[in-house]
C-alpha cells in the first residue's frame, strides 16, 4: 500500500467529499427521525409515521408504484433454532453468485479439513491416553526426535494448505472484479446511527434508512432489529457498483446472505461489485463498532427485478440513466476509485 | 560467571537456611521487591484480581445477552454514575466489552504469563540467581498495576454517551479519537501506556537475563522450552509494543493537541491506525500464548515421563511463529478496504502460520506416545489445552482465507475462534502452568480431586459457552452487540448457560487454594517425580529467598532433555 499513492487518492476524496457537502441538508432533516431507544422495552421506536406516510404520499405525487416487498422467512435473514436447527448452524443461504462460491468452498473443503484436522487430534489423544498410561505402559519410551515423521508433519500441512489457497485466491479474484461501466451505482454512507443510500446514476436520489421500532417491525410482519423504514432498493440480477464511505466513525455495511462486508471509514470511498441472482429482501447489521447504538442500524437490501426498480426509482422522484443525461460526476467517481 | 562449584549439593534444605533465606521485613519485601520469585507472586496475585475484575465482567455480558433486548445495561449505566437514558446505557455495553478485552489481555494473560510463571522460573530454570535488572523488575510490576488503576479510573470519567471509554480494544480511530468526548479514553490510553511500558523494560529484563545469566554449560539448545518461549516472547514484546504506543499517543495527540494523523479532514487516514495497531496486535496475541506453548511442553514431557519431542523443532517453530506473526497483521483488516493483491497476499502469509503451529500439536502428541503417562492435575489441563487449541486454530485458518473472512469478520465466529485459542488455549495453559508449579511455589500440594473437578466444570463451561458462538457468527450475528434478533435467541441462552457452569467452576479453584494453603500436604522439592528434569525441581519447595549463590553447572554429557546438572 503506497503511501504516496494513499495520499494521492485522500486528496480526491476531499475533493469528492466537498462536493458531498453539498448534499449536506437532505441528509441532515432525515436525521431529524432519530432511532430513539427506549428502556424498558429497551428498543427502538418508529421512527415517526407521519414521516413514513409522507414519503408514501411524495412517491405516489411522482408517480411509480412501490409497495415494500414482505420477507420471506428464513431468505435474507437469520434462522433461529426452533425455526430449523440445522439451519441456525451455519450460513445463511446465499443469494450472490460469488456467495455461493465462497459458501462451497468453506463447506466442501475447509469444513471437511478442519473437522478431520480435530478429529485427528482428538482421536489420538484418546489414544494415547489409553494405551500409553502408566498402567498400561509402565516404562517410557527414550525417544527424542525422528526426522522422518518431523518433516511428513510439516509437508503435509503445507500441502493442504496449497490446496485450500487455490479456491481462497480463486475467490478473491472474482470478489474483486472491477464492475462494467454500466453497473448500478449505490453509495452507501454509514452515519452514527442510521445509514443513508445514494443513487447517483438515478439523480441523485437519497434514502435515509433508520431501524424499525420492534412493534412496527412486527406490525409489518419482519423481523425485528433488522427491519428499517426506507429500504435500499436495488435492481436483482444486474451488477451493481456498491459504495461505502464514513463522515463521522468507521461503520460497516454488511449483508451475510449475499456475502458482503465492507467497511465505511471517514475520508476513504470503498468500492465493490455485487450482484444479486434474485429479487428478494436482504437483511444485514452494521459491522464495525461504531459507538452506542452500533447495535440499531440494521441495513435491509430489497432487490427487485429491473423494471419493478424503475418504478421505485420514479417513485423516489429520480430518473433512469439514458431517460436523461446520466450524472456525470458519478462516473468520474468510479473512474478514480476503480482499479 | 566466577564462583563456578563442581557439583551442586550447596542447597540442601538446612543450607537454605542460613543468608539465604533471609528476608527483609513486609514493606521492603513487598513494595521494593527486587527478588523474582516475590515479584512473580505478586504478578500472579495480581493476574488473578483483574481475572475476576474481567471476569465478572464478562459475566455482566453475557447475562444481558441472555436474552433479546436490554436488561440490565441502564442500572449498570447508573450504578457508574451515568445518566438514565438509553444512549448511556447503550454505550454502557461498549465500556463493559473494552473493558473485558483489555483487562483479561492486558491485566490478566500477560502479567500471569510473563510477569508471573516467567519471573519465577526463567532465572530457576537457567539456574540463575534472579534476573538481570532486580530493581527494573519492580518497576515493570507497579508501572502494571498504575496501569491498571488508570483503566479503572477511566470507568468513573465521562467517555462520550456516557461514563468510562466505549472505544472496544482496539481502540480505533476516529471512534477513539472525535468519536468519544471526555477524559475516559485518554485514561484507557493511557493505562495502556504504563503496562506496554512495564512489558518492554520485562521483556529487556528476561532477554538480558536470559542471554547472559544462564548457568554454565546451559547453552541455548540445552535450555528448556519454557525459556525458549519467554525469550521469543521477550523479543515479539520488544518489537511490538513500541508501535502500540506510538499509535496510541497518535491517538493521545490527535484527541488533545490538534493534530490529524487519523483524520482525513487534515490529511490523516483511519486505517493507518489499524495498519499500527494490528502491527502490534497480531504479534500481541502470540505473546499471549507463547508462554503458555513453553508450559505444555514442560509439562507433557514431565508426566509422559519422557522428554520433549523433536526439541529443535519445537523451539524453531516458536521462533517461526514469532517471525511469520510479524507479516500477517492485516488479517484483522479485510474488510477495510484492501486492494485484491494485498488481500491474497495476507491470506497467504496467514496460512502459514498453521505450519508451525501443527509442528508444535504434532510434536506434544509425539511426545505423549510411548510415554509412561500420569494423568494429573496439569497433565489433564494440558492435554485439554492440546485439544481446544487445535480447534481454535483451524477456525483461524478457515478466517485466514480473506474471501471468507468477508462474511465472519466482526461476528461471533472470531470471538469464538479468539477465545477458543485464548480462554481454552491461554487460560488452559495457565491453569495447567498453576498446578504444575503451585506446589513448588507454595510448599504445599493441593487436592488432586478439586483440580480434577475445576478441570471437567470448566472444560464443559467453556466449550457450553463459545462453541455455538461458531453458529451464532455463521448465521450472522455481529460482535459487540448488546441486543440481537430474536432468531439468535437460542443459542446466545446456550452461551450463558456456559458461563454459569464456567463461573460455578472457579469455585473448585479458589476453594482448592485455600485448602492447599491451609491444609495441604507439604510439598517435596520434586512432587512430580522422574519426568520434571528442569533445574527448579532441585530446590526446596518453596525455593530459597536467595537460590544458586554458587551456580550449577550443566556438563556436556548432559543433553537438552536433562537440565539437571551432573551429580543431581
Ligand atoms: C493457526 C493460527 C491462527 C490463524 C490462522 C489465525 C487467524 C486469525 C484471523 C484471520 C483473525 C481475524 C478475524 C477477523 O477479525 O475477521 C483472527 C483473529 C483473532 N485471533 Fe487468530 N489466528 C490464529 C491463531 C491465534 C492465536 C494462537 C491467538 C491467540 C492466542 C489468536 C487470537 C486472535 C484474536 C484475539 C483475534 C481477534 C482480535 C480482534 O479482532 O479483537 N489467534 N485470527
Ligand atoms: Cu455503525
Ligand atoms: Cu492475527
Amino acid at each position: 500500500m503506497g503511501q504516496m499513492h494513499t495520499r494521492m487518492k485522500l486528496a480526491t476524496l476531499a475533493a469528492l467529499a466537498a462536493g458531498l457537502a453539498l448534499l449536506a441538508p437532505i441528509t441532515a432533516t432525515a436525521q431529524d427521525a432519530p432511532a430513539a431507544v427506549e428502556t424498558a422495552a429497551a428498543q427502538v421506536a418508529a421512527p415517526d409515521a407521519a414521516m413514513v406516510e409522507s414519503v408514501t404520499d411524495a412517491a405516489n405525487a411522482t408517480g411509480g408504484s412501490y409497495t415494500p416487498m414482505a420477507p420471506t422467512k428464513g431468505k435474507g435473514m437469520p434462522t433461529s433454532f426452533q425455526d430449523d436447527p440445522m439451519k441456525s448452524l451455519t450460513f445463511q443461504d446465499q443469494y450472490s453468485d460469488n456467495g455461493k462460491y465462497a459458501l462451497w468452498m468453506h463447506n466442501d473443503i475447509l469444513m471437511p479439513v478442519i473437522t478431520a484436522i480435530s478429529l485427528l487430534v482428538l482421536g489420538l489423544l484418546l489414544y494415547v491416553v489409553m494405551r500409553f498410561n502408566r498402567t498400561r505402559n509402565p516404562v517410557a519410551s527414550k525417544t527424542t526426535h525422528n526426522t522422518m515423521i518431523e518433516v511428513i508433519w510439516t509437508i503435509v500441512p503445507v500441502i493442504i494448505l496449497v490446496v485450500i489457497a487455490v479456491p481462497s485466491i480463486t475467490l478473491l479474484a472474482r470478489q474483486y472484479e472491477t464492475p462494467p461501466e454500466d453497473a448500478v451505482t449505490i453509495k452507501a454512507t454509514g452515519y452514527q446511527w442510521y445509514w443513508g443510500y445514494t443513487y447517483p446514476d438515478h439523480g441523485e436520489i437519497e434514502v435515509i434508512s433508520n431501524m424499525l421500532s420492534p412493534e412496527e417491525a412486527l406490525k409489518r410482519g419482519e423481523p425485528g432489529q433488522l427491519a428499517v423504514d426506507n429500504r435500499m432498493v436495488v435492481p436483482a440480477g444486474v451488477p451493481l457498483r456498491i459504495q461505502t464511505t464514513a463522515t463521522d466513525v468507521i461503520h460497516a455495511f454488511a449483508v451475510p446472505s449475499l456475502w458482503f462486508k465492507m467497511d465505511a471509514v471517514p475520508g476513504r470511498l470503498n468500492e465493490k461489485l455485487l450482484t444479486i441472482n434474485e429479487p428478494g429482501l436482504y437483511y444485514g447489521q452494521c459491522s464495525e463498532l461504531c459507538g452506542a447504538r452500533h447495535g440499531y442500524m440494521p441495513i435491509a437490501v430489497e432487490a427487485l427485478p429491473p423494471a419493478e426498480f424503475a418504478e421505485w426509482v420514479k417513485s423516489q422522484g429520480g430518473t433512469m440513466p439514458g431517460a436523461e443525461e446520466a450524472a456525470p460526476a458519478a462516473d468520474q467517481v468510479a473512474a478514480l476509485t476503480a482499479r | 560467571m566466577a564462583t563456578t562449584a563442581e557439583g551442586f549439593d550447596i542447597h540442601d534444605a538446612h543450607d537454605a537456611h542460613d543468608h539465604a533465606d533471609h528476608k527483609p521485613g513486609f514493606f521492603a519485601r513487598w513494595f521494593m521487591s527486587t527478588n523474582h520469585k516475590d515479584i512473580g507472586t505478586m504478578y500472579l496475585i495480581f493476574a488473578i484480581i483483574a481475572g475476576i475484575v474481567g471476569g465478572a465482567i464478562s459475566g455482566i455480558m453475557r447475562v444481558e445477552l441472555a436474552e433479546p433486548g436490554i436488561q440490565y445495561l441502564g442500572w449498570w449505566a447508573q450504578l457508574m454514575g451515568g445518566a438514565d437514558d438509553i444512549n448511556t446505557a447503550l454505550h454502557m455495553w461498549n465500556v463493559f466489552i473494552t473493558a473485558h478485552g483489555l483487562i483479561m489481555v492486558f491485566f490478566m494473560v500477560m502479567p500471569a504469563m510473563i510477569g508471573g510463571f516467567g519471573n519465577w522460573f526463567v532465572p530457576l530454570m537457567i539456574g540463575a540467581p534472579d534476573m538481570a535488572f532486580p530493581r527494573m523488575n519492580n518497576v515493570s510490576f507497579w508501572l502494571t498495576v498504575a496501569g491498571f488503576f488508570s483503566l479503572l479510573f477511566s470507568l468513573f470519567v465521562p467517555g462520550g454517551s456516557g461514563p468510562g471509554a466505549g472505544t472496544g480494544w482496539t481502540v480505533y480511530a476516529p471512534l477513539s479519537t472525535s468519536g468519544s468526548v471526555g477524559p475516559a479514553v485518554d485514561f484507557a490510553i493511557f493505562s495502556l501506556h504504563l503496562a506496554g511500558a512495564g512489558s518492554i523494560l520485562g521483556a529487556t529484563n528476561f532477554i538480558t537475563t536470559i542471554f547472559n545469566m544462564r548457568a554454565p554449560g546451559m547453552t541455548l539448545h540445552k535450555m528448556p522450552l519454557f525459556v525458549w518461549s519467554v525469550l521469543v516472547t521477550a523479543f515479539l514484546l520488544l518489537l511490538a509494543l513500541p508501535v502500540l504506543a506510538a499509535a496510541i499517543t497518535m491517538l493521545l495527540t490527535d484527541r488533545n493537541f490538534g493534530t490529524t494523523f487519523f483524520d482525513p479532514a487534515g490529511g490523516g487516514d483511519p486505517v493507518l491506525y489499524q495498519h499500527l495497531f494490528w502491527f502490534f496486535g497480531h504479534p500481541e496475541v502470540y505473546i499471549m500464548i507463547l508462554p503458555g506453548f513453553g508450559m505444555i511442553s514442560q509439562i507433557v514431557a514431565t508426566f509422559s515421563k519422557k522428554p520433549v519431542f523433536g526439541y529443535l523443532g519445537m523451539a524453531y517453530a516458536m521462533v517461526a511463529i514469532g517471525v511469520v506473526g510479524f507479516i500477517v497483521w492485516a488479517h484483522h483488516m479485510y474488510t477495510v478496504g484492501l486492494d485484491v493483491n494485498t488481500k491474497m497476499y495476507f491470506t497467504a502469509a496467514t496460512m502459514v502460520i498453521a505450519v508451525p503451529t501443527g509442528v508444535k500439536i504434532f510434536s506434544w502428541i509425539a511426545t505423549m506416545w510411548g510415554g509412561s503417562i500420569s494423568f494429573k492435575s496439569p497433565m489433564v489441563w494440558a492435554m485439554g489445552f492440546i485439544f481446544l487449541f487445535t480447534v481454535g486454530g483451524v477456525t483461524g485458518v478457515v478466517l485466514a482465507n480473506g474471501g471468507i473472512d468477508d462474511n465472519l469478520h466482526d461476528t461471533y465466529y472470531v470471538v469464538a475462534h479468539f477465545h477458543y485459542v485464548l480462554s481454552m488455549g491461554a487460560v488452559f495453559s495457565l491453569f495447567a502452568g498453576f498446578y504444575y508449579w503451585f506446589p513448588k511455589m507454595s510448599g504445599r500440594m493441593h487436592s488432586e480431586f478439586l483440580s480434577h473437578l475445576h478441570f471437567w466444570t470448566f472444560f464443559v463451561g467453556v466449550n457450553v459457552i463459545f462453541f455455538p458462538q461458531h453458529f451464532l457468527g455463521m448465521q450472522g450475528m455481529p460482535r459487540r452487540y448488546p441486543d440481537y434478533p430474536q432468531a439468535f435467541q437460542f443459542w446466545h441462552e446456550v452461551s450463558t448457560y456456559g458461563y454459569y457452569i464456567m463461573a460455578g467452576s472457579m469455585v473448585f479453584f479458589f476453594v482448592n487454594i485455600g485448602y492447599a494453603l491451609v491444609a495441604g500436604r507439604k510439598a517435596g522439592a520434586n512432587p512430580w517425580g522422574e519426568g520434571a528434569t528442569t533445574l527448579e525441581w532441585t530446590l526446596p519447595s518453596p525455593p530459597p529467598y536467595h537460590q544458586f549463590e554458587t551456580l550449577p553447572v550443566i556438563t556436556d554429557a548432559h543433553d537438552y532433555h536433562d537440565h539437571r546438572p551432573a551429580t543431581a
